[in-house]
């Protein structure tokens, strides 16, 4: 997974609640293909006018916001639907990091899966950051450092921001957390050794192991005649 | 912690699945059923395949193909086109690992959310996830359950576990006396919309209450469906007789000596008396009338003898733009009544509201009436099962007589997934969970109601309100 220190970068109010990852990627374009360009299909029925051409009145068609890399939502961003798909369509589009009021918790822990960082601040910071950025029309970028938890602006407004340690850890180096978690190996065998006698019915009541089971005894019955 | 200290069903069930404490806070959770569909699990195969890895617990996993399906009668996985290789992607991928798949044509093919509780692949008090947000459904059986996304799926199929921070209590409560065609769905809508539909993220929310506890399974397992729309990953009723008596018996439940001590365990997953919860709310159901969404969050909601709220009368700046930026959408102004506003489409389906006692509600509104003229009204059956049950006491004729499609089982024109979609600008009265701008397709207007309030909307061509209707009993 890339990994994520610094990132400066213009950054792009959109100060809407309950943005959903429907709206982030709508699913014509999610599942235009096994794999559509997620990048091209980011908020795509605000972004294009009859799905083609651009929007004129959509912020992330208006220069310097067409290179945004920071995006800057209100609360519970990101809400609804499972689909990382949405986080693929910002990564896509080249945007790393979400600035916003809140998030939505699906979207927020699959972020961490792919790179992109997303900060939670309070609503008037980011009422203050969006005028700031207005302000200069978009043209002062945004410093965001996941080493220092720091947000530093061009015209020298500088905000620290919270983030669990896990998830920092995993963006600063870009782990591979499925293999952190295989390091648990033991103890996840472990765990489901003990378990069998516990709960014997979550491994002995599925569809595999059932047809396994009526198999064995369709074998006793037959060679017992 | 002493033996003594009181504990909530959640933590119960969640000290059950902890495999390790780890250093960073968070934990690592077993698994114990993991549910796969067609849409969210190729890329983690694929990602499996890249690194070299298997699926470790295959017998812990099953799939089936459901979202992207057509549901025209008589179907097969080429009927919508688009859809062909992520379904047979999805056969390829189950064969190559060993993982039960219940195929197109199989008859316990289904909706996950529906069939996996159906079948009893959803247990009480056991883990399942799934990659999808409406996972949380099968909290109706008392399961802890919650959705997904796609480097998770892949993460359960390497491992088993996830690391996951644990969340917080919250529990519900629903007391007093339901009105006359108040559902499940008409609860779950007034709870978002007092709330909020950021309210219960970060919150494991566990139903509770007099309403709860003579609520049958399948109107939990709506309540429980639309948890994540408050953005709470997981939503339950914790284990009771009703959830055991609904499990005993199904094709995968645990049967014999498994299944009297399974039947112990989930009897001792209930809250404590004394337990504590993060937040504690009650609900006064006696003013719940049946609801009806008018904006583009589930939050925008009001009984269907309301007026729509002005947006004026909101303090905060962004919740004002946003119900500004819901009502042009939606073509509404404030004040509005919703009542008589004409329709388009009716859409009776979807993991929300799909199951038996649904269609039942929905066609015992018909009372022998048709589908009104420029209506599209359609009936999807949230599995096979269903739809077949559905026939064997027909109710598919009493749909079909009215006018109404009767269609295969699917994900459907719940998020305009495959073709089943509403036409720009249309207004369509959906039984569905989201009523996000383009939801069931591009500027498509959705309105979500109970299924006995979207099927009164078929035949009178607009929405009404039930109670003023003929034939309506109180029940959920």
């Amino acid at each position: 997974m890339q990994k994520f220190e610094r990132l400066t970068a213009v950054a792009a109010p959109l100060l809407i609640d309950n943005i959903d990852t429907d709206q982030m990627i709508p699913v014509h374009r999610m599942l235009a293909s096994m794999h559509p360009d997620y990048g091209a299909g980011l908020f795509a029925n605000w972004r294009y006018i009859d799905d083609k051409a651009p929007n004129p009145e959509f912020i992330l068609n208006q220069i310097p916001y067409t290179k945004a890399g920071i995006l800057i939502a209100g609360e519970n961003f990101a809400c609804g639907s499972s689909r990382e798909h949405a986080v693929w369509a910002l990564q896509g589009f080249g945007i790393r990091c979400v600035i916003a009021m809140s998030f939505g918790d699906i979207f927020f822990n699959n972020c961490f899966k792919q790179g992109v960082l997303p900060i939670t601040l309070p609503a008037a910071t980011i009422r203050t950051l969006a005028a700031e950025i207005a302000a200069s029309g978009g043209n002062d970028p945004l410093t965001v450092s996941l080493v220092d938890r720091r947000i530093s602006s061009a015209r020298g407004m500088v905000i620290d921001f919270a983030i669990d340690d896990g998830l920092r850890e995993i963006l600063l180096k870009g782990l591979d957390e499925i293999g952190q978690t295989l390091l648990h190996e033991a103890d996840i065998s472990a765990f489901q050794a003990r378990d069998r006698l516990a709960r014997p019915w979550i491994y002995s009541a599925t569809p595999a192991a059932m047809r396994r089971a009526a198999a064995v005894s369709n074998a006793e019955v037959k060679s017992g005649e | 912690m002493t033996a003594m200290t009181p504990l909530t069903a959640f933590d119960k069930m969640w000290n059950l699945h902890v495999v390790k404490e780890l250093d960073d806070g968070s934990t690592l959770l077993h698994i114990d059923r993991h549910v796969m569909h067609e849409i969210t699990s190729y890329q983690g195969f694929d990602g499996l395949r890249r690194a070299g890895r298997k699926v470790r617990s295959t017998d812990l996993t099953v799939a089936v193909p459901e979202h992207i399906l057509s549901t025209d009668p008589g179907r097969t996985e080429e009927s919508f086109g688009p859809g062909t290789d992520f379904v047979r992607t999805l056969r390829h991928n189950t064969r190559e690992a060993g993982i039960e798949l219940f195929d197109v044509h199989d008859a316990r093919q289904g909706i996950v959310h529906v069939m996996a509780p159906e079948l009893g692949i959803a247990l009480p008090g056991a883990t399942l996830v799934c990659g999808d947000s409406h996972t949380c459904t099968v909290g109706g059986i008392g399961a802890l359950a919650f959705g997904i996304g796609s480097s998770q799926v892949e993460h359960v199929m390497a491992t088993q576990v996830l690391p996951v921070k644990k969340p917080k209590r919250m529990r519900v409560r629903f007391e007093g006396t339901l009105q006359r065609g108040v559902f499940a769905k008409d609860l779950i809508l007034h709870l978002i919309g007092h709330l909020g539909a950021g309210a219960g993220t970060g919150y494991a929310v566990e139903y509770a209450g007099s309403v709860i506890r003579d609520l049958p399974i399948e109107g939990r397992l709506t309540l429980c469906n639309m948890a994540i729309e408050m953005g709470a990953r997981i939503g339950f009723v914790a284990p009771d007789q009703k959830a055991i008596d609904y499990v005993r018996g199904r094709q995968f439940a645990p049967s014999g000596a498994d299944w009297n001590a399974a039947e112990r365990h989930w009897r001792s997953l209930s809250s404590d008396a004394e337990a504590v919860f993060d937040q504690d709310i009650l609900i006064d159901v006696a003013r719940i009338g049946p609801k009806i969404t008018w904006g583009t969050s589930p939050q925008h909601v009001i009984n269907v003898d309301e007026r729509v709220p002005d947006p004026a009368a909101t303090k905060d700046p962004e919740a004002r733009r946003n119900a500004e930026r819901a009502l042009k959408y939606m073509g509404l102004a404030p004040g509005d009544l919703l009542t008589d506003l004409p329709i388009h489409t009716v859409f009776i389906g979807s993991c929300t509201n799909s199951r038996l006692d649904d269609l039942r509600a929905a066609a015992a509104m018909i009372g022998g009436g048709l589908v009104a003229k420029g209506v599209r009204a359609m009936i999807v059956p949230g599995s096979t099962s269903v739809k077949r049950a559905a026939e064997a006491e027909g109710l598919d004729q009493i749909f079909k007589n009215a006018g109404f499609e009767w269609r295969e089982s699917a994900c459907s024109m719940c998020g305009a997934v495959n073709d089943d979609k509403v036409g720009p600008g249309q207004r369509c009265v959906a039984t569905s969970n989201r009523n996000f701008e383009g939801r069931q397709g591009p500027n498509a207007r959705t309105h979500l109601s109970s299924p006995a309030m979207a099927a009164a909307a078929a035949i009178a061509g607009k929405i009404v309100d039930i109670r003023t209707q003929g034939g309506m009993g109180a029940k959920v």
